[in-house]
């Protein structure tokens, strides 16, 4: 499925968004996960289910001021 | 008042937690990532800001860094940095709740790109629905009185006004500004944050009667950054104990500090 991955257009084989991240590598790294715009926490990744062109945010900590 | 000289300082408490140091300590623009740590020691800081951004599955960026702020054992403050919109601010702060697993969010919504001045309609908005969403929110705004009351009912339980814009090192533009919100409100932990750039404003700061600073590119970006940051605790800490000893006021035309009875009769 065609999905936009920190701003970048991916392929991944994924129907939900837990499995996106796996497929995408990520393991136990710790990150936040937003789905077009909206926060969806680690809890409701496994239900959330994706939709060709999605747009997934993964974030992780940061330097910050 | 006591006279002796022996007065402890006291904790700061912000939000239930009581804090020795009332120097907040940014983690960005170090030449590395063990200067940073070294920097966060020799402040004694204790709450040190943090960001989210996005991550690579490949480079784990996130997670070293991640680790280093762990084992510093200190508390961390997530900010919202960047964000132009509410929407954007609360998401941001929704993420970095879960990621840090901490109520505390330093609230940034701002309006300009060149002075990264505060939208502080934007930030009474998203300060509003996270402390409705059980966040404990320090607002990063200007010392407009009013900004600070819609902010005070809006839920918050500090405030941090700008001292100058983020990163112009420029110091307190608006000293008056500041001593008046200090007088408005006198029980609600304030905190300089941002426009720091030497020592002498932070002391300046905490001569107000500040609770706090917090910066960060004032030691980031110093030469030695361990010693700018040990530069900057003192500074602080001598602040804060003028503060709390009792300026004096100034005045207009000269007072002998020497005794004039007694002086010798010589012409």
């Amino acid at each position: 499925m065609k999905l936009v991955v920190n701003g970048v257009e991916q392929d991944v084989a994924a129907e939900t968004l837990a499995a996106a991240l796996g497929a995408l590598e990520y393991g136990e790294a710790l990150v936040a996960t937003a789905l077009n715009g909206e926060f969806v926490p680690a809890r409701k990744r496994a239900e959330t289910f994706l939709r060709e062109d999605d747009r997934i945010e993964i974030v992780a900590p940061r330097q910050g001021g | 008042m006591q006279h002796d000289g022996g007065e402890e300082l006291e904790t700061l408490k912000v939000y239930g937690v009581e804090l020795k140091s009332r120097l907040l300590l940014g983690t960005s623009k170090y030449p590395s990532l063990d200067v940073m740590g070294k920097s966060v020691r020799a402040a004694e800081a204790e709450v040190v800001t943090v960001s989210v951004r996005r991550e690579s599955s490949r480079f784990r960026e996130g997670q070293e860094f991640w680790r280093i702020i762990r084992d510093l054992g200190v508390r961390v403050l997530p900010n919202t940095a960047g964000c132009y919109d509410v929407k954007e601010a609360v998401t941001t702060a929704r993420m970095a709740r879960e990621i840090f697993n901490t109520p505390w969010v330093k609230l940034e919504v701002i309006g300009d790109r060149d002075t990264l001045a505060p939208d502080v309609f934007g930030t009474v908005e998203a300060a509003r629905i996270l402390c409705t969403d059980g966040f404990e929110v320090f607002p990063y705004t200007t010392e407009d009185l009013i900004v600070c009351d819609r902010l005070v009912e809006a839920g918050c339980k500090a405030l941090m006004p700008w001292g100058a814009p983020i990163g112009s090192g420029k110091g307190l533009n608006n000293p008056f500004g500041l001593r008046v919100l200090r007088a408005r409100f006198p029980d609600t932990p304030l905190i300089v944050d941002a426009g720091i750039g030497l020592p002498s404003h932070a002391t300046a700061a905490m001569e107000l009667g500040y609770d706090a600073v917090l910066l960060n590119t004032a030691v980031g970006t110093a030469g030695d950054p361990i010693a700018m940051a040990r530069a900057f605790r003192e500074a602080v800490e001598a602040g804060y104990a003028a503060y709390r000893a009792g300026p004096m006021q100034p005045r207009d035309l000269a007072a002998p500090s020497t005794p004039v009875v007694g002086k010798a009769a010589l012409t």
